[in-house]
Parts: structure tokens; C-alpha cells; sequence
């Protein structure tokens, strides 16, 4: 025993004088490098945006260096959810996409930009009204600020509807209207009308909601699954399915590549950003044959978007540089243009929506100036008020739509099952 | 050189010392994610809010567990994919043993090789192979399918349509289980070889000079020789079959498929807590499926345990 605490004494003296010795070597750097250094954390591509705007943050602040911390998109929110829960490891401003930030809204570890220092609420009308109102929470905090949006569009093949005697105006009319043209593109050409019957009711279910209400529960937590809009995008969905207008094929799948890469799918509902993506890798070989117009039955929705916040666990002295730093991204008119120029990122600064780069043509759609129709979007879209149990109900409610277009399940049994289910977890 | 008399380390405590890497990294990444778990089972918390966040709800999360019909409903799609995938494994696996053990000579090192490959190769690479071969309508087996379909009379036997292999909730537990099998079959292989070199050669011989055939020597003599490897091998199918988790979460893109009838509990309680941020639950799952894992070992053991054995 003797024996083994002496040693222990002669194993704590080494660590001791090792650890001493380190710390000196730390200190001398820091004092040879009074650098302070801003962590920013992020997933693609908003880690290009942010690193583009170094160069710009160097000439304000020379001081203060920029870390930028890249994840892909899953990893990026599963680590800020660590980070928050255990307080280590927080970098001094995170990217959050809109359905994170949702969750990460009603816990207390996102700095209020409300309160001061920050004040966000003066810039309020700088930002697009919904993305604003997306960044605060049921309890009036605005917890982050909105870097990009993600309108919703209609892209389709214009020479598929052309082959079918179809317009635009066909298309958009009604959500009825849509699907009749659908028809007719499918007994034309053999192209879906589009990729999976679930684009068209995630859309339908988010028209009509009342001002206060979520899309899946209402602000007292009461599940609105079984209400008429759920029921019409449902018997909406079905009609697609047997009239067999979908591909059945889920987004960003190999097959979903292919159908716009082979033609195979007529028309897709997405953010704006996905010309983008179809131009860069997805189908550029179809340059030219899409074309964007506003939802169907003068539907608006959002599609994704991207916010930076403050954890509260940085330190004080980072707070008010991590907040010029969001502000330098969310409120800088070129840098706002940049990313919408170099990422498709739209912007969330309204200032940047009178830029000529809004009238320019698309030479993937042909031409066509579609920044405006999404420009026009983006002021039309209304905020949903979210609930912590959004995720789950998007997945039950997919889950019963899959068993009423592929099992034929009666849709006023498969909402009230939906229900059920909601009620169960809808208070937890 | 001359190590200081500071630095020496006494024969009495040099095995603490060299045993103090394992048991630190132990006790942090096993004993304390352990203890924590359970400690969360018995929370609410909302986790982006800190630690401090969490909220004693006692058996809360238990009660909802076991209330819970998707539990219930990954509960069921994991038995179906560790016994569809498992017994398989094993059916095949010992004969196959059984025929390169008393088969191959010279290339028997190779043949072992190529299928113990399949279970050193990484998770993801194998999910992402597959789910291009399953894909519906480009996948080489739909091709495959297609092609055979014009053979006469095999013909008959295929589908006429492409199979919707990974959105189709009725085919997602095949194509798992298909690939589980794959993967595992040669691990268990090894096992079955590894037990059947143990086996005395003079049984065999006396055997052959009693006038037993091949399938006599396998039935009597090979498989109640291979009692305590079966008993070893099914163990682990058990456990490793009811913690699936990497397969079936990578080809149904993480979320367990249409009517999530690939959702294995291993994934839900991965979902309940990073997707639908319910980490009480998800621990209070995490050891209901302990209590199922314990109980189903003890039952393989009661099954498969050597007569006379004490354990």
C-alpha cells in the first residue's frame, strides 16, 4: 500500500511539472499572438458563403480570425445539438437550417437577439417578413436571424407540355387543374406529371392554415390532422396515384436524378434553389427545356433556408463579434448577393430585391427571369408556427398517406390513425 | 540507458499502470454512457437547452415505451430481420464449413477469404453498393430479374413488373435481410471451421471403418460436435441481429423506410433521440431492448447449452 501511494505521489509530481510546463508554452504563444479567433460552425454550402466573406470580415475586424467548422448537413445539427446540451465544444455562431431551427428554438440555449446588446427587432423590416417570424419562438424570443430563404416554385419540361398541348396557365390554375394536365402530359409524352404524389400534398396541407397554427398541431398542442386541408391534399394525392401520375420516387434518390435527366418527370415543386442544382450536377444536360412559375391555386411556400444563431454558453467576450459577424452575413447587401450569385442562396435581405441580378435571365430555363417569380414568392409566404413534434408528424402523416396510395387504406381512417398517434406524443 | 528512479514503476504496481489505459477509456466510453442512459430514462429533457434542462419524470418514459406503437412496430421488424437474416446464416454456414473443411486443400485459405470479405468491408460502402443494385428501375437486379423473366419456364417464376425493393414496405425486410446474410454468413463460416479442426480425425476414421457415409459422419459425428460453436455463433446472431442497425439505416436513407417496416429499434431510439429529440424515451427504450437482448441470450443459452454444462 506504502508502496503504491509513493508512486502515486512520483506519477502526480511528473504530471504536475509536465502540465506546468505546457501551460507556460500556451501562455508565451498567447502572449506572442493576442489574436482572438470566431468559430463559426456549418454545413454545405453555407460554409463556402461564410468562408467567401472572410477577406470582407478581415478588413473590419484584423484582428479576430475566422474558424470555420464544416460538417455535412445531419452531422453539422447532430453536433450543435451536442454542443448545446453538454456546453462544450460550442463554436460562437452556428448555421441552423429552418427544420432545425424549429426544435432548437423552444429549448433556452440560443441566445434571445431580442434583448441588448443585439436588438435584432430594429433590423426586423430589413428582413422577408416569414423568415423573421420563422427565427422566433412561441415565447417572442427571435433566437437566430435569417441568412437565405428558399422561396417555392413550380419548375417543369416546357417541351413535355408543349408535346401535350398543355400551358402554364393549365398547370397553376388549381391544384385540380394541375393534375388534369397531368393527364394529359402522361397520355402524351409517358412523363409523370411529377416525382412522388407526397410533393403535392405537402404543399396542399400548408395552404389554409389559420394565423396561430401550426401545420400539424394548433398553439394549445391540439392535433389539426384530421382537418379538411389534410383530407383534400390526401384525396388530391390519390387522384395522382391513381391515375398513376407519380414516379413513386422520393427526393435526391437515384431515380429522381434520372427522371429529370431522362425526362421522365414533367413538373417538380421545390425551392428555387433546385434550378441550381439541376444546372450543376443534377440534369444539365436539360438546359434550356424547364421553366419556373409560381405553386399551383396560388400557393406559397418555403422550401428550406438557412439562419445563424448564438449559442449562450460563448463566452461573453465573443458575443458582440459573433453578432456582428450574423449581422455582416444577414445584413450586408453584397454579401447577401454574392451568395445568391455564387451558392443560390436567396436572399433574406429585402434591401437586395431591387439588384438588376433579379431581372437577369436564366439560361437554364431558357431565358426566362425567374428571380422576379421567386422574388414575388418570398414576400407572399407566410411563417407556420412550429411545434417540437413537427418531425414526427411529417413522418406519420407520410406513413398513412404510403398506406392509402399503395394499400388503398380509407383516408378518413388513416387521418383519425394520425391523430391518434399525434395525441399520444402531442403534450410530451 | 537508465531509466530515473522517478519514472521506475515497482513490479507490484506495473500492472495497474498497464491496465489504467484500458480502464479509463472504459470506464468514460463504456461504463459512464451506460450509467448516463440509465439516468436519462428516468428524465425529460430538452437537450439543446444544457443539462441543467432535465427533469425527473420517474417511470414516464418507460410507460410511454411500452404504450408506444412504434416501439412496438420496430420491436416486431427486428425480430423478423434477426431471424429471417440469422437462422439463414447458420443453415448455410455450417455445411458450407463442413464442405471446404473436408473439400479444399491447397485453395482453402482463398475460398474462406472471399467470404469472410464481405464482413470486413465497410458498412456504408456495402449500403451504398446495394441500394444502386436494389435501385428500381436502373438496379442490376430488377435487370437480372427482367432477363430471367424471358427464360422459359424460369420465366413464370419472376416478377413482370420491377420490384420496388427499398420504397415497397412488403420487400424492404427482404433486401435487409438479404444483405445481412451476405454479409454475416462468412464470419459464421470461420467460426464453424475454426470448431470443426478441434473434432478429432479418429472419430471420422473409426466411423468410416464402422461403414458410416458422409452425411452419416456429418449428422452423428460434426453437428453434436459443433454444439458449443452453434451455441457461440447463434449468441451473437442474437445480439448482433436485435442491435441491426447500419444496413437497414443507410439503405432506407435513416429513416427506416415506407411504414418504417425497416425501422429496427436500434434506429428508432437512434430517431426518438436526434430526430424527434425524446432522449428520455429513447433511453428508457434502449433498456427495454437490453431486457429483450438479456432474455433472448438466456433462452439461446437454455437451448443450446452443452447438456451437464453449469452455466
Amino acid at each position: 500500500m506504502r508502496c503504491w501511494l509513493f508512486h502515486s505521489w512520483k506519477i502526480l509530481v511528473v504530471l504536475s511539472l509536465t502540465g506546468l510546463a505546457l501551460h507556460k508554452a500556451q501562455a508565451g504563444q498567447a502572449d506572442a499572438l493576442p489574436r482572438q479567433t470566431l468559430i463559426v460552425a456549418a454545413y454545405p454550402a453555407v460554409d463556402e458563403i461564410v468562408k467567401a466573406n472572410i477577406p470582407l470580415w478581415k478588413r473590419l475586424h484584423p484582428d479576430v480570425d475566422i474558424k470555420v467548422v464544416s460538417r455535412q448537413f445531419t452531422d453539422h445539427h447532430t453536433a450543435m445539438t451536442t454542443a448545446l446540451s453538454t456546453s462544450f465544444y460550442l463554436p460562437d455562431v452556428m448555421a441552423l437550417e429552418v427544420g432545425y431551427l424549429g426544435r432548437f428554438s423552444q429549448g433556452g440555449g440560443l441566445e434571445d437577439l431580442s434583448l441588448q446588446p443585439y436588438g435584432i427587432k430594429r433590423f426586423e423590416s430589413r428582413y422577408v417578413p416569414y423568415a423573421f417570424k420563422q427565427a422566433t419562438n412561441n415565447k417572442g424570443a427571435v433566437v437566430a436571424a435569417p441568412g437565405d430563404i428558399g422561396p417555392g416554385t413550380l419548375l417543369y419540361r416546357t417541351d413535355l407540355l408543349k408535346q401535350a398541348g398543355v400551358s402554364e396557365q393549365d398547370l397553376t390554375l388549381s391544384w385540380e387543374s394541375y393534375v388534369t394536365a397531368g393527364i394529359k402530359i402522361k397520355a402524351a409524352t409517358g412523363a409523370y406529371l411529377l416525382a412522388h404524389a407526397r410533393d403535392m400534398k405537402d404543399i396542399v396541407i400548408r395552404t389554409g392554415v389559420k394565423p396561430g397554427d401550426g401545420l400539424y398541431f394548433d398553439s394549445q398542442s391540439n392535433v389539426l390532422v384530421t382537418s379538411p386541408r389534410f383530407v383534400r391534399a390526401f384525396e388530391l394525392a390519390r387522384m395522382v396515384r391513381q391515375q398513376k401520375l407519380d414516379a413513386k420516387v422520393i427526393a435526391w434518390s437515384n431515380e429522381w436524378s434520372e427522371g429529370f435527366k431522362r425526362g421522365t418527370i414533367a413538373t417538380q415543386m421545390s425551392g428555387a434553389w433546385l434550378s441550381g442544382h439541376m444546372n450543376n450536377w443534377l440534369a444539365p444536360s436539360t438546359r434550356g427545356l424547364w421553366r419556373a412559375s409560381q405553386l399551383p391555386e396560388h400557393s406559397f411556400a418555403a422550401f428550406g433556408g438557412t439562419f445563424f444563431a448564438i449559442p449562450k454558453g460563448v463566452q461573453a467576450a465573443h458575443k458582440q463579434l459573433a453578432w456582428e459577424f450574423i449581422q455582416m452575413m444577414t445584413l450586408n447587401r453584397e454579401v447577401q448577393l454574392s451568395a445568391f450569385k455564387t451558392q443560390d442562396a436567396f436572399p433574406a435581405l429585402i434591401e437586395t430585391y431591387d439588384a438588376p441580378f433579379f431581372e437577369l435571365p436564366i439560361e437554364f430555363l431558357g431565358g426566362q427571369k425567374a428571380r422576379v417569380i421567386w422574388r414575388e414568392a418570398a414576400k407572399n409566404i407566410t411563417a407556420i408556427a412550429i411545434h417540437k413534434q413537427d418531425a414526427f408528424a411529417d413522418e406519420v402523416i407520410n406513413t398513412e398517406l404510403d398506406k392509402v396510395l399503395d394499400r388503398g387504406k380509407d383516408i378518413k381512417v388513416a387521418l383519425a390513425d394520425a391523430q391518434r398517434l399525434l395525441h399520444q406524443r402531442a403534450f410530451r | 540507458m537508465k531509466i530515473p528512479a522517478l519514472l521506475r514503476i515497482s513490479p507490484a504496481m506495473a500492472p495497474y499502470v498497464f491496465l489504467s489505459p484500458f480502464v479509463l477509456l472504459f470506464l468514460v466510453f463504456g461504463v459512464f454512457p451506460l450509467l448516463f442512459s440509465l439516468y436519462l430514462a428516468f428524465q425529460t429533457w430538452e437537450p439543446t437547452s444544457g443539462l441543467e434542462a432535465m427533469k425527473f419524470v420517474g417511470l414516464d418514459n418507460f410507460a410511454f415505451a411500452l404504450q408506444d406503437d412504434w416501439f412496438w412496430k420496430s420491436l416486431k421488424n427486428t425480430g423478423w430481420l434477426a431471424i429471417v437474416s440469422g437462422v439463414p446464416q447458420h443453415l448455410v454456414a455450417i455445411p458450407l464449413a463442413y464442405f471446404i473443411h473436408s473439400s479444399f486443400k491447397g485453395l482453402r485459405n482463398a475460398v474462406v477469404g472471399a467470404y469472410f470479405m464481405p464482413y470486413i468491408t465497410s458498412t456504408v460502402a456495402i449500403a451504398i453498393l446495394f441500394s444502386s443494385l436494389f435501385s428500381t428501375d436502373y438496379g442490376l437486379i430488377n435487370v437480372g430479374l427482367q432477363m430471367m423473366s424471358h427464360v422459359p419456364v424460369l420465366g413464370w417464376l419472376m416478377p413482370q413488373n420491377p420490384v420496388d425493393w427499398l420504397n415497397d414496405p412488403d420487400n424492404i425486410k427482404p433486401a435487409i435481410s438479404m444483405i445481412v446474410f451476405w454479409r454475416y454468413v462468412g464470419f459464421n463460416v470461420v467460426l464453424y471451421l475454426a470448431a470443426l479442426q478441434t473434432i478429432p480425425k479418429d472419430i471420422y476414421e473409426a466411423a468410416t471403418m464402422d461403414g458410416a457415409g458422409r452425411l452419416q459422419q456429418f449428422w452423428f459425428i460434426t453437428l453434436p460436435s459443433l454444439k458449443p460453436m452453434i451455441f457461440f455463433g447463434v449468441t451473437l446472431s442474437v445480439i448482433g441481429g436485435l442491435q441491426l442497425f447500419e444496413e437497414p439505416f443507410i439503405l432506407t436513407g435513416g429513416r427506416g423506410g415506407s411504414d418504417q417496416a425497416g425501422m429496427t429499434t436500434a434506429i428508432y431510439l437512434y430517431r426518438m433521440a436526434f430526430d424527434f429529440n425524446d432522449f428520455g424515451a429513447a433511453s428508457a427504450m434502449s433498456w427495454l431492448l437490453f431486457i429483450v437482448v438479456a432474455l433472448l441470450t438466456w433462452l439461446t443459452n437454455r437451448l443450446f447449452r452443452p447438456r451437464g454444462a453449469s452455466v
